[in-house]
């Protein structure tokens, strides 16, 4: 069996919270990203669904090499990211790439848009200016910009044609994994369907994996094949887009998706979950959803309930399954 | 259900033609273009649209603080309870904001003021309207905060915005907004900054204090998912100008305008799948450079000759639905809400 293009296993962020400047302790741990485990293969889109504080970036800054695993691993096509070394390591952020939220903020102002698309051809290594040229023009192209506008600066173009630049640069090294952190957050609706139609049709030109960083449960329902859910550093549930989405499990993604659907004016409305998200410092015991969930019993402020599959291609970590 | 769309009370909040220009280096530009719309008591109003459609200069508007010198509202009347604000003195104008329309931003840590406790800053609009004696202001903030559900207020008066959660200042804000007891609030994007699980439980509170104090709010959004959980009306704006206003639930099942059913089309919606998105090509016009006729007619898959022309008069259909664009357009003389819209 062929080993899938990338694979976490019980990975671990945990960052240290000191007090002080200078004389500072160590007064705890955030435990930012708590034993997650995962698998993207070849063409497939996962998508890390949940709120702020859950540890969603963090992942992404660990798939990135932004951030080094407190513990567990990363694999990219089997091989451990820890293990590999100069020019393996090059290869690999040649191959994966990312795409942020804010394109005014991700594209240096003071590039011309050619620039900033043939930039990591550059860091790569090797190619000849004439090429690079080449090049930059055919990625423009894929993304629907006209490859003159690589003479061009950022602030020339809308948000939309932003992020379709920032869409370019991460395609110009022909890279097999896109990260993208909450990357139509930041647009209109009419032009958030463009990118996502888009980030589709890339896809399946370029057979792309993607790594989607969403708190927005609709734009994860239509780019992902599988979801994975996180709450406070953990998966709590995981499965494929079309069966989690028709049938959440965990209570927490039952919240989840009750708060995004849109509700019928007039109609009740008894979704709404109660409390915010404890501080990651300081979980709560047991299950970390239980304080919020209605459905808790005295099991839960107890034992943390570990994710278990309960069907082919779903996981659940919950003491009612 | 409480539609209220055809209600016969009078509105307490009016809106008529109103204008607003910013003159430029570039031109002029028509950030708010002929809007006319109203606010029943107790009602709730949507305006719908996307970035730069005027929707936030339109609540600028109606509270005069659109910025200046660039900004200047040109034309038109804002009637709350009869009187046209525009017309208010400065210093008259003053004891209107806060005291009987209030605002609500996008952004809570940029609203609140760090280095004044939470409890001074609820306080404020109390002390500059004088709404309760000097003594009775602690306990009053603390019924407010206790309104907005902030547990153990009275413990928390001498708080810093730093030490609440997002979600809490974010109530907070609200609490400052209601403290003087106005009738109308306009909120902008209040949710934006909030986590999902989070902006369903303020939408709510949010709806609980509109029904205990007798609120009219008047909601900015670009989000259907929101809107559709505190509105009874809606009205969607295009390139400064209302293309349409219906019901929230008209908005859902029967929009007419191309653009709202362009844009109800193009949201990711989680209760049902497609493959593509049917998407609106382009993008939204600057104010600056508007196109001749309906602004949309560049983007509008079915756009006809005269709505590259002509800005097509309000058509008036059933249940208080209205909506300006000649696919609708009777006869070009039954232009029900116009008078706003020019000629060439």
């Amino acid at each position: 069996m062929t080993p899938p293009l990338l694979e976490a296993r019980n990975v671990l962020k945990h960052f240290p919270v000191t007090k002080g400047l200078i004389l500072g302790g160590n007064i705890g741990w955030v435990r930012a990203v708590d034993d997650v485990s995962f698998r993207i293969d070849a063409g497939e889109t996962l998508g890390l669904v949940g709120e702020s504080g859950c540890g969603k970036s963090t992942t992404a800054r660990l798939v990135l090499l932004l951030e080094h695993p407190s513990s567990g691993e990363i694999l990219y096509e089997g091989v451990s990211l820890q293990e590999m070394s100069g020019d393996d390591l090059r290869r690999y952020r040649g191959t994966v790439q990312a795409v942020f939220q804010d394109p005014q903020s991700s594209l240096n102002p003071r590039m011309r848009v050619g620039g900033i698309v043939g930039e990591p051809l550059e860091v790569n290594g090797g190619l000849p200016r004439g090429d690079v040229r080449e090049r930059v023009a055919e990625v423009l192209r894929n993304v629907n910009l006209d490859p003159a506008f690589a003479r061009l600066y950022p602030h020339e173009f809308s948000g939309g044609q932003r992020q379709r630049i920032a869409l370019a640069r991460a395609l110009v090294t022909h890279s097999r994994l896109i990260v993208l952190d909450e990357p139509v957050a930041s647009l209109d609706a009419s032009i958030r369907s463009q990118i996502i139609n888009l980030l589709k049709d890339l896809q399946d030109e370029h057979g792309l994996s993607y790594l989607l960083i969403t708190h927005d449960l609709a734009v994860s329902r239509h780019l992902s094949h599988r979801v994975a859910v996180m709450y406070l550093g953990r998966i709590v549930e995981e499965g494929t887009a079309d069966t989690l989405y028709a049938e959440p499990l965990h209570p927490y993604t039952k919240a989840l998706i009750a708060a995004a659907l849109p509700v019928r004016a007039g109609t009740p409305d008894d979704t709404v979950v109660a409390g915010e998200v404890p501080n990651p410092m300081n979980p709560p015991s047991g299950c970390r959803f239980h304080p919020r969930c209605p459905l808790a019993m005295a099991r839960c402020a107890e034992e943390e309930p570990t994710l278990r599959d309960v069907a082919a291609e779903r996981r659940v970590a919950c003491h009612l399954f | 259900m409480d539609t209220l769309a055809d209600a016969p009370r009078a509105p307490l909040l009016e809106v008529k033609d109103l204008k607003t220009y910013f003159f430029t280096r570039w031109g002029t530009g028509k950030a708010v273009d002929g809007v006319s719309f109203s606010l029943g008591e107790r009602e709730s109003v949507g305006l719908l649209g996307e970035s730069g459609c005027g929707k936030s200069m339109t609540s600028l508007s109606i509270l005069r603080l659109v910025p200046r010198p660039a900004g200047r509202i040109v034309g038109g009347q804002v009637l709350f309870q009869g009187r046209d604000l525009l017309r208010l003195s400065e210093e008259d104008m003053r004891r209107v904001r806060g005291r009987q329309i209030a605002m609500i931003l996008q952004d809570p840590l940029s609203t609140l003021n760090p280095v004044f406790s939470i409890g001074d800053q609820v306080a404020e609009p109390l002390r500059v309207h004088r709404i309760v004696p000097r003594s009775g202001i602690r306990e009053r903030v603390a019924k407010l905060l206790s309104l907005v559900r902030i547990p153990a207020p009275e413990s928390r008066l001498k708080d810093y915005p730093h030490q609440f959660s997002g979600g809490m200042r974010q109530r907070v804000v609200g609490a400052t907004a209601i403290s003087a007891g106005p009738k109308v609030l306009i909120a902008d994007e209040p949710t934006t900054s909030l986590d999902v699980t989070i902006q369903a439980q303020y939408l709510r509170l949010l709806k609980d204090i509109q029904n205990e104090s007798n609120l009219s709010i008047l909601y900015i959004t670009h989000d259907l998912g929101t809107l559709a959980r505190i509105c009874d009306r809606v009205a969607v704006m295009y390139a400064g100008k209302i293309v349409e206003q219906l019901t929230v639930e008209d908005l859902f099942e029967r929009p007419a305008h191309p653009y709202t059913e362009a844009l109800l089309q193009s949201v990711p919606r989680m209760d049902r799948k497609v493959h593509r998105f049917p998407s609106i090509e382009g993008s939204p016009p600057l104010v600056h450079a508007l196109p001749p006729g309906c602004a949309f007619a560049p983007r509008c898959p079915r756009a006809l000759d005269i709505c590259r022309r002509e800005f097509p008069p309000v058509t008036k259909l059933d249940n208080g639905h209205s909506v300006a664009c000649w696919l609708h357009a009777k006869d070009p003389h039954d232009s029900a809400l116009a008078g706003s819209q020019e000629r060439p």
